[in-house]
């Protein structure tokens, strides 16, 4: 058996699996302290269904905690950008395009050093050792926390960030945590910068994240590994958490439509995620996200991460509701949902209220939201159903028919039919969909090297490369039959003689837990 | 006549570029950041229509040359970006009156702007293509027997020099072994022209055309209407195909982005041919449309362009055609930018599919 748990901005959701087969399913709001919740899931879970702590394989978890943590610019550490690349790159220097906001909420200071490659693997100038221990010693005076080193071509030479990291450590001490852009992201020097001073920016929320989850799932007798699910839907163990937090950035989506396409049985579908305070409606293509093919923006910031492509509609169970226009959100009450709601009580209209009071569902006292006008009640979930099946018309890629599925505790929220897509699929523990998607979290191998493809020699070459990626995913623990190819990127490095190429290719698999 | 950029205007400015780059001129994003941050630093920048260039003008055009996926890591210095236009001018022994820019698409719409604001220099409404090529000569102003050299470079470095070569292919070849040492991205400065020469030589309002083509896409978004098709329709062209990029084939061998991308819809194919640009529209044996015309491809919902490097494989995209400047259609030019130019053994054929009429003649004078 094994956990899988999402912990939201409104819900914390649990599921108990045995395989695909959901043994329990529970949702109870986040807490403030996250970890509290976390507890009094897997309580309520073993209430469901009886377990002892060793009879658990794993626990996968899922979290939004380091994007919410940017997106509000809360707990976030003193961040420091270093970039070698001078007599380069001055134009643009690092936190260039950034919200004023975010740059004051890491209290940012930026950084430029000599040193960095050329496209060929020349150095552009050699490090300078005390212009970066003068760096440090202002960091150290700034109170900087924790440092992003970026260098010009890092993916095609390293060495010289990790020189640069291994001198900074040197003056700052081992409290202050270093993150390397190879590391982090791919070619793009300025969008491979900006995620790794996310990342280091949420390096100490990570321990301290990693040390309450971990702690709360102790203290329920269970020793068995603890994963969180990154943005591919992959798994990632606690050590690795600590060092790259900015890789759970989007699993929260991914997390919802996979668990959508296991609980429903449909491949390619739209997904419609309602949650607490948003609607986030992705597609699913042969049982995967389809990915953005454009740069994503993460909190007005760019980067070049590989993300699932949502379109997020500010509805969801939470949302507070206008009773002059009928309007619902962006506005949410998110976790205090269950005290500020008027059908818990509280003095605040909520899409759950007017659920309620349309009889969609049976939540808390449906008496105090008697005296609701039935016109208003229709008419605001008129609307809802409207912005919804526009959101799934803009995201659908040709006209044809494709099966909406509704997922999600808000999703109560929606119609049976929907204009233009009819029926809506509502699979069996919708609600907790998302803790689904996260049990059945996977596990990868990826290769990224340069390599000389010799003339009519592509496909060989490519399928060298992808049986590599496989062997590595096996190797990481997926089941063999179930390992597939999700990621590929292809990008020539011009100007180097024979056809040197980067490749970048991601297999995937289930993690083989000998059930 | 005048009107003024600022830093506010550069979002349609190159989103309009990357529509009329078809494909080339590397990502809009830098060049844009790269303009912005100069505008902001050094004030805004006075555009100048060509009729009101006066004759005794001292024209450069400044512009970047090398790998547009070498300038997305090394990224530039506003000093390598003036010193070219010092250097030429300190060599023609006249000082510089107005900067002009070589080409539209990408970067190089945008590098111009970023040099003008950092000089203090007034910016002409105009550009030597009314597109982007990959290479040095080929802009209209060859056409007039205007030269690429005196043309200088410089690196990020502090590496400055001044080619004075016999003609634009010499300046070509030198310039781009420089450009490799120099680590490939480099900027350069050139093709000096008189006041008189580029009111002749260029392609006039090419600056305000972009600005109105980034602007046409951002309203039809916010009127919901289709920005594919107000853009096909504000350039005069045509929608050639729309489906789902399922290949791109990359190889540089010649030092350029060569490929060709293949994108599907459920009956049928197109395949683009790119160096740098996109070249060739054909599907299934027919050929849609050539170089010098514009081939373009645009996101297949929001009208956002995608240039070559760009493109992946399942995006949804809409690949549209639109007619070049007419003086492109000219037999000489047609030898400098045509399919034949760039090894395709095919005649120049237009937007609308129709051979070129030059190419059709000298094709009827063969047989």
């Amino acid at each position: 058996m094994h956990i899988g748990i999402d912990v939201g901005g409104t819900n914390t959701d649990a599921v108990l699996m045995d395989g695909t087969r959901v043994l329990a399913g529970v949702k109870h709001s986040t807490t403030p302290d996250v970890t509290s919740g976390i507890v009094q899931a897997i309580e309520d879970l073993r209430s469901g269904h009886a377990f002892a702590g060793a009879d658990i394989d794993a626990v996968m978890i899922g979290t939004t905690h380091f994007i919410n943590a940017l997106v509000q610019a809360k707990r976030l550490a003193p961040t420091a950008a270093l970039r070698l690349g001078l007599p380069a790159t001055k134009a643009l220097p690092p936190l260039v395009d950034w919200p004023e906001a975010l740059v004051a909420a890491i209290s940012a200071r930026s950084y430029l050093a000599h040193g960095g490659y050329e496209f060929d693997g020349r150095p552009i100038s050699p490090l300078d050792p005390d212009e970066l221990r003068a760096h440090a010693a202002d960091m150290k005076a700034a109170g900087i926390r924790s440092v992003a080193v970026s260098s010009v071509f890092s993916p095609v030479n390293h060495d010289l960030e990790v020189e640069a990291g291994r001198i900074i450590a040197e003056e700052l001490g081992p409290d202050v945590a270093i993150s390397l852009s190879h590391e982090i992201g791919r070619i793009g020097l300025l969008e491979r910068e900006n995620a790794t001073i996310i990342n280091a920016a949420l390096r100490e929320l990570a321990a301290e994240i990693v040390d309450g989850l971990s702690t709360a799932v102790r203290k329920q007798g269970i020793e068995a590994p603890i994963f969180l699910s990154q943005n591919d839907g992959t798994l990632m163990d606690e050590d690795y958490v600590r060092l790259y937090p900015v890789a759970t950035f989007a699993s929260g989506p991914t997390n919802s439509m996979r668990g959508a396409a296991l609980t429903s049985g449909l491949e390619t579908c739209a997904v419609v995620d309602v949650g607490g305070t948003t609607a986030d409606i992705g597609l699913l293509i042969n049982g995967f996200p389809r990915e953005t093919s454009n740069e994503v923006k993460v909190a007005g910031i760019r980067t070049n991460f590989r993300m699932p492509d949502v379109l997020s509609l500010g509805i969801g169970g939470g949302s507070i509701v206008d009773i002059e226009t009928g309007e619902v959100g962006p506005e949410s009450v998110g976790y205090r949902l269950t005290s500020e709601a008027l059908v818990f009580g509280g003095s605040t209209l909520t899409a759950t209220d007017i659920a309620v009071a349309a009889g969609r569902a049976d939540i808390g006292d449906p008496s105090k939201v008697a005296h609701l006008d039935p016109a208003l009640v229709q008419r605001v979930l008129a609307r809802i159903a409207e912005r919804v099946a526009e959101a799934v018309d803009r995201m659908r890629t040709s006209p044809e028919p494709i099966p909406v599925v509704a997922v999600g505790g808000g999703s109560i929220l929606l119609p049976d039919e929907l204009t233009l897509f009819g029926t809506v699929h509502r699979p069996e523990n919708y609600a907790v969909a998302n803790a689904i998607g996260a049990s059945i979290a996977q596990v990868g191998g990826e290769i990224d090297k340069v390599y000389a493809i010799e003339p009519g020699r592509r496909d060989a070459a490519l399928a060298e490369v992808r049986a590599e990626a496989i062997d590595k995913a096996i190797a990481a623990g997926a089941s063999p039959k179930t390992v597939t190819i999700v990621d590929f990127d292809e990008v020539p490095i011009p100007y180097l003689p024979g056809n040197a190429t980067r490749i970048r290719v991601k297999a995937v698999g289930d993690l083989d837990m000998g059930v | 006549m005048s009107w003024t950029i600022s830093a506010e205007q550069i979002p349609d400015l190159a989103r309009g570029a990357a529509v009329l780059g078809t494909g080339g001129g590397g990502d809009p994003y830098i060049g844009a950041l790269l303009a912005t941050q100069a505008l902001r630093e050094h004030g805004d920048v006075t555009v100048v229509s060509l009729d009101e260039v006066p004759e005794n003008a001292v024209v450069l055009t400044v512009a970047m040359m090398g790998a547009p996926t070498v300038m997305v890591e090394k990224l530039p210095s506003l000093d390598e970006v003036t010193a070219p236009v010092h250097a030429l001018g300190t060599y023609l022994g006249r000082p510089v009156t107005h900067i002009a820019c070589a080409e539209v698409g990408g970067v190089n719409s945008t590098i111009p702007i970023a040099a003008a604001a950092a000089l203090g220099l007034p910016l002409l409404d105009a550009d030597g293509m009314g597109r982007a090529f990959p290479e040095l000569q080929m802009v209209l102003p060859t056409l007039y027997g205007v030269t690429a050299s005196p043309l200088a470079f410089s690196d990020e470095k502090g590496n400055i020099g001044v080619l004075q070569t016999v003609d634009n292919s010499w300046t070509e070849r030198i310039a781009r072994v420089a450009c490799v040492e120099m680590g490939c991205s480099i900027m350069i400065s050139g093709f000096p022209m008189s006041g008189l020469q580029a009111r002749e030589a260029l392609v006039p309002g090419s600056l305000s055309q972009c600005v109105e083509i980034g602007r046409t896409i951002t309203t039809a978004r916010d009127d919901k209407a289709d920005p594919v098709d107000r853009t096909v329709r504000l350039l005069g062209g045509r929608e050639l195909f729309a489906g789902k990029v399922v290949d791109v084939q990359r190889a540089t061998t010649t030092g350029f982005a060569r490929g060709r991308a293949r994108i599907e819809s459920a009956d049928a194919s197109v395949t683009l041919s790119f160096q740098n640009e996109h070249l060739i529209a054909e599907s299934d044996g027919t050929v849609l449309a050539t170089t010098p015309d514009l081939i373009m491809v645009l996101d297949h919902d929001s009208g956002e362009p995608i240039t070559t490097e760009a493109l992946r494989y399942g995006q949804r995209v809409r690949v549209i055609s639109a007619p070049s400047d007419e003086r492109w259609h000219s037999a000489e030019a047609l030898a400098m930018v045509g399919p034949g130019y760039f090894g395709y053994d095919l005649p120049a054929h237009r937007f609308d599919g129709t051979v070129d009429a030059v190419a059709a003649a000298s094709l009827e004078g063969a047989a």
